[in-house]
């Protein structure tokens, strides 16, 4: 039983096929628009963006969030920037660079189509931020300001301090506000969708618990969109916000959409180092500052030496070293493992040995200690209030950290799922980052997909299929509410011995050792015998207070670990089948002599996109070939 | 370090809420004040008993769901940080910490130290905003703006909307939080249209959600975690009274 998954590429050259795609789609009539629901899961820049926007078109929208407001979406704590291809520093830049860089920057395992569609959309997201009143960073003349990020040599970072996932999520918060006010969305904070209500194969609507009152409610619409982004939680520390779950795209998993690439997982290089075993979370310390600051490790392996009596001889510099042309702007996945190289050779600084040093010591010299503070002020202090060191004095330690998920559910073209009517976008779909996003990238596709994408594309899903009247009457409805209530229930019964968090940090180091930074046959095949173990006990074994009729954190928690854990199962499944290395994804098993990833494009250049066989049976792979006809595959150097 | 609590505790909106004694042993002053109070939330669920209820997500001070009321002080002794990027450091070995939610008519307890705050919603829905549907915007550099207008409208702009200028101010007034959405709006050219609107109804929906008045106290400003500027208000103040007087036309 394997799916057929068709993209829906549209033909021509890549510069027609979005153009054309959207005359193409059909419309739906203004005035018919009002009579349809679509319900939107999730408030970020993917989800606040499309609902307000599809509120605007007319359309009738429910929007929910399991925060106290669509303004605390993880969206806000993006820092350094987003891209777009205005080329407006004259430096050569273009939509077909961007497009390029993107492709090129995911390691040649994203779809030529989607990724050039983002690039053309990244110009139209700029005016409509600058639009609203999102105030980027500007010269003096009153033009807009642009930075350089990695993985790219041209500068097209559009920045808000280091603030700008803050200031992009406000301006689509707003825009929400004013369709709530105008009656076009209505909006369910503090409720979390438990599962997907699937109709003669068409998505129909879901189950949700509202968090304060423990109530189990139905809503029904005609198309859902799911925003619910990543999934790193799933290794306990992450720079993820606390709330961050995969529960929504994993109950859509279990109703039949095919799950994506799930083993490819982005460790940003620059996160605040652990400091001990009460650690909730990581902080990330923005890309942009390796703009200024440089990246450097002793030369001695055990240098206990205070980092400032180190001479300047005895430093090894090693992006600059290793990757030249690039230095310490390489992309993300190689400065990551750049970074584990050399802690793994023992020249780690700090407590653990697990760090580096992030140097401005030479860019105050040059720059002057105002014009830094005015660039990373908010940065630095963030950083001197968490380790209580002073940044501007003493070099930053940084160390690799599970910061985004390039997998994601299965989209085609129209960012739809292989179940009709399911819509999947931002960081909770797969489909534009490859096997690794380049910075400042993840809020440009939030707001492409939701601005400029869905709505569109909704229009011609409800024009072309023409749902029929479902309300939450319907038996579907009942049988997903009484799942919904007995796995509540059962999470209560257990009254075990040990607490949620003891599993999810169990699980997350699991995940970490075994399916992190790198990847071998047999430390995946560990994990594989280990998580299903642990989740066995978990059912035993869990302690969740409380009763299921009130706010009940612990509850919540609880079922989103439990999700956690099939994922993590599954990630782990895909890390080991896909035996090349790209991008994130590094097995040691396929590298080149001087220790960069490998890819096996003629074994491995399709999407591996896995779909639910039924508990305790092993999912099915399906695979959705890749077609570069554009740009040429090649060993990604950034030398 | 060894701490004893004092902690907020109320079953639910309804219900009658007490101060409970907690003790906090073994407490790393590198721990977040949050992480500490994981800590004692743990123990309380290995004791079986219900752990306490409290508002947080982002961990790193910008998505303003944290909200406690330290020892009197919203968000607690460290100026300019919001409870989550408060650190155990800045407590010393045995010292007695009190922890409430934040108070305020228009804030109603939903359980132990977490608060409904939907009210700052429904000012935003009343005007914070400036009218932009998507896909009518021209080319982002036909618009300029002087760079001191964008750094004092950031400045306004980052606002994260914890509600701490209403747990702080004595007449639990939410001036602050208003006049920086009025602020950042009202600084750029592309908010000249609806400015004195924005200010009218943003005000007159302020007072509908059973907000106290401004008189000028300064604990907003005192308490914000982003620091922003009383000198908001004032601007508030002069587009409301402009708007009343003159009308909202710009």
């Amino acid at each position: 039983m394997t799916l057929r998954l068709d993209a829906r590429i549209p033909p021509g050259s890549l510069a027609e096929k979005w153009n054309r795609h959207r005359f193409e789609m059909k419309l739906v009539n203004p005035a018919n628009k009002r009579r349809h629901t679509i319900i939107v899961v999730g408030s970020g820049l993917a989800g606040g963006a499309a609902a307000a926007t599809m509120s605007e078109l007319g359309y009738n929208v429910k929007c929910f969030c399991f925060q106290d407001s669509p303004r605390r979406a993880h969206s806000i704590a993006a820092q350094g920037g987003i891209n777009a291809a205005k080329n407006y520093q004259n430096d050569g830049d273009s939509i077909y660079r961007l497009f390029y860089d993107t492709i090129k920057g995911g390691d040649f395992r994203s779809r030529e189509g989607n990724v050039y569609r983002l690039a053309e959309l990244s110009v139209n997201i700029i005016d409509q931020c600058v639009a609203q009143g999102v105030p980027f960073a500007r010269e003096y003349g009153g033009l807009l300001s642009n930075r350089s990020f990695g993985g790219a040599q041209v500068s097209r970072t559009f920045y808000a301090r280091g603030q700008t996932g803050q200031q992009l999520l406000l301006g689509a918060y707003q825009a929400l506000e004013c369709q709530i006010a105008r009656g076009g969305v209505t909006m369910y904070p503090r409720t979390e969708m438990l599962d997907l209500v699937v109709i003669d194969g068409k998505a129909r609507g879901i189950v949700v618990r509202n968090l304060v009152t423990g109530a189990i409610e139905s809503h029904a619409a005609d198309a859902v969109v799911l925003a619910t982004g990543g999934y790193s939680n799933l290794f306990f520390l992450s720079t993820n916000a606390q709330g961050c779950n995969a529960t929504a795209i994993w109950r859509a998993y279990k109703r039949g959409a095919a799950f994506a690439n799930p083993c490819f997982t982005q460790i940003h290089p620059t996160c605040i180092p652990v400091s001990g075993e009460h650690q909730s979370k990581l902080t990330l310390m923005s890309e942009s500052l390796r703009n200024d600051g440089r990246v450097w490790v002793s030369k001695k392996p055990g240098d206990k030496r205070d980092p400032r009596q180190i001479p300047e001889n005895e430093r090894d510099y090693f992006l600059e070293r290793k990757y030249p042309s690039f230095g310490n702007l390489a992309p993300r996945d190689i400065a990551s493992r750049a970074v584990k190289e050399v802690c793994d050779e023992g020249r780690g600084v700090g407590e653990s040995g697990l760090g580096v040093y992030l140097d401005f010591a030479d860019a105050i010299k040059r720059l002057g200690i105002d014009v830094i503070r005015e660039r990373y002020g908010n940065l630095f202090e963030m950083y001197q209030r968490i380790t209580d060191e002073n940044p501007y004095e003493v070099p930053m330690r940084i160390y690799p950290a599970v910061h985004y998920t390039m997998g994601g559910l299965w989209v085609d073209y129209n960012l739809m799922s292989n179940i009709e009517g399911l819509h999947v976008t931002g960081e909770a779909n797969f489909s534009d980052h490859g096997a690794n996003r380049l910075g400042a990238s993840a809020l440009m596709q939030g707001l492409a997909d939701g601005y400029f994408i869905i709505p569109n594309t909704i229009g011609d899903y409800l024009a072309s299929s023409k749902p029929q009247k479902v309300d939450t009457t319907h038996a579907a409805f009942k049988a997903a509410e009484d799942e919904v209530e007995e796995r509540t229930k059962r999470f209560l019964s257990i009254k075990g011995k040990r607490t949620v968090a003891s599993f999810h940090r169990e699980l997350g180091q699991i995940l970490w050792h075994n399916c992190g930074m790198s990847r071998n046959e047999a430390g995946l095949r560990t994990a594989l015998r280990k998580i299903p173990e642990l989740r066995e006990e978990f059912w035993r074994n869990v302690n969740v207070p409380g009763s299921d009729v009130e706010l009940n954190q612990a509850l919540e928690k609880a079922g989103r670990v439990a999700d956690f854990f099939e994922l993590g199962e599954l990630m782990c499944l895909d890390a080991l089948h896909r035996t090349e290395s790209c991008g994130g994804h590094f097995r040691e098993e396929s590298q080149t002599p001087d220790g960069e990833a490998l890819r096996d494009d003629e074994n491995f250049a399709y999407v591996a996109a896995w779909q639910f066989a039924g508990e305790g049976k092993i999912p099915v792979l399906n695979k959705e070939p890749l077609v570069f006809e554009n740009v040429k595959l090649s060993q990604r150097s950034y030398k | 370090m060894n701490l004893t609590l004092h902690v907020w505790r109320q079953a639910g909106p309804k219900a009658p809420g007490k101060m409970v004694v907690y003790q906090a042993t073994d407490i790393s002053p590198d721990m977040s004040f949050l992480e500490m109070l994981d800590v004692v939330n743990e123990r309380l669920t290995e004791r079986g008993e219900v752990p306490i209820a409290f508002d947080h997500d982002c961990r790193e001070g910008i998505c303003g769901m944290c909200s406690l009321m330290i020892n009197g002080v919203a968000h607690g002794p460290m100026k300019g940080t919001a409870t989550c990027q408060l650190h155990m450091r800045s407590f010393k070995d045995g010292d007695t910490v009190y922890i409430e939610p934040w108070r305020a008519r228009a804030f109603p307890v939903i359980k132990d130290l977490t608060v409904d705050r939907s009210a700052l919603d429904r000012i935003i829905q009343a005007g914070g905003f400036i009218t932009a549907p998507t896909g009518g915007a021209q080319d982002a550099n036909t618009i300029l703006v002087p760079k001191e207008s964008v750094e004092s409208a950031m400045d306004a702009a980052a606002c994260i909307g914890c509600g701490a200028c209403v747990a702080a101010c004595p007449n639990a007034s939410a001036s602050l939080f208003t006049a920086a959405k009025v602020t950042h709006l009202g600084l750029l050219p592309q908010g000249q249209p609806e400015r004195y609107r924005r200010a009218l109804e943003m005000v007159d929906q302020m007072d509908l959600e059973n907000f106290g008045s401004c008189t000028l106290h300064g604990e907003c400003q005192e308490a914000c975690p982003k620091e922003i500027s009383m000198d908001t208000i004032t601007r508030m103040n002069r587009d409301f009274i402009r708007g009343r007087l003159i009308g909202t036309r710009a």
